[in-house]
């Protein structure tokens, strides 16, 4: 294989990830290639670094998203609340909905018991 | 006197709706979280929205975290979606460059091969060079190399496959490389 096919393949074998036989035997005997290699090694280290270069937050945004935490969760409790009451309003409305149906079943059933009745 | 709570205790107290609690997590994370906004989106305006949407993320689903893992890692997963959410976002308002339009800039590379690769310098000079990677690269190597998140988790939380976030790293990882190292390699070729 030559460098420039070998090349290519580096930022996937600096993780140990398989690029193939030719590839990695090409690896062990080309200077070159080894010197590449250990740039990107020494790049993954270097980033590995940055981990705990910590970049400090804009002054105020803790307590900016400390408020807006706060104004969230109160918009889902008034929102929760205003649910609970649809929920109840629902109920209210089916239950009476039912109520009538049944009373209406029953006033039918009779009026029929005693349309039988009279013409027996 | 005051008792600190350790995180385990924290994070049980606001799952069970313990605001206190959670913003105790908030004040504890907040530096590491918004450093991982600020390395994800590569600028300060964009890095505080996206850490603010994180925690208001995290906030509401809090109920839903199991422990599984540490409280960073959900988090870290948390600010990586919020992170391409508000890429997204960004780009329908004013079409950020969302592709490989990208140019090396001049990081002084010469320099920095003669330098030792841990010291200040080399490290403020990588961050620069992540800042201009495209926003898609940038994502998957500061997830990846800084982060240490697996390829799984990547893709999971950026909404593309496992082999996308390969191919992205690997891209990422190139234009790093050109930028900081190329006067070392063209060295080399002599």
């Amino acid at each position: 294989m030559r460098c420039d096919e070998v090349t290519a393949m580096l930022p996937a074998l600096v993780d140990g990830e398989p690029v193939g036989f030719d590839a990695e035997r090409h690896v062990e005997t080309c200077l070159r290639c080894q010197a590449e290699l250990a740039r990107y090694r020494r790049l993954l280290r270097t980033l590995s670094m940055l981990r705990t270069r910590y970049v400090e937050p804009t002054p105020g945004l803790l307590g900016e998203t400390l408020a807006a935490i706060t104004e969230a969760a109160e918009h889902g409790a008034r929102h929760t609340l205003l649910s609970g009451r649809r929920l109840a309003y629902a109920g209210a409305i089916g239950g009476s909905a039912l109520a009538a149906g049944a009373t209406a079943m029953v006033l039918i059933a009779r009026s029929r018991k005693r349309a039988l009745s009279l013409a027996g | 006197m005051e008792i600190r709570l350790d995180e385990t205790e924290l994070v049980g107290a606001a799952r069970s709706g313990d605001r206190q609690a959670f913003d105790e997590l908030v004040r504890r994370t907040f530096v590491d979280t918004f450093t991982l906004a600020r390395r994800l989106a590569g600028n300060e305006e964009d890095a505080r929205d996206v850490v603010q949407e994180a925690y208001l993320r995290a906030w509401k689903g809090i109920g839903k975290f199991r422990g599984d893992a540490a409280f960073s890692t959900w988090l870290y997963r948390i600010t990586a979606n919020a992170a391409a959410s508000n890429l997204q976002r960004r780009r329908r308002q004013r079409s950020v460059p969302f592709d490989d339009d990208f140019e090396p800039v001049d990081t002084g590379a010469e320099q920095m091969v003669s330098q030792s690769a841990e010291s200040a310098e080399a490290l403020d000079r990588i961050a620069g060079a992540l800042d201009e990677l495209p926003a898609k690269l940038r994502s998957v190597v500061v997830l990846k190399d800084v982060y240490g998140m697996s390829h799984e988790a990547i893709a999971e939380e950026l909404g593309i496959s496992v082999s996308a976030a390969k191919v992205r790293l690997h891209r990422a990882r190139r234009k790093l490389r050109d930028v900081l190292y190329d006067e070392g390699a063209q060295a080399d070729a002599m």
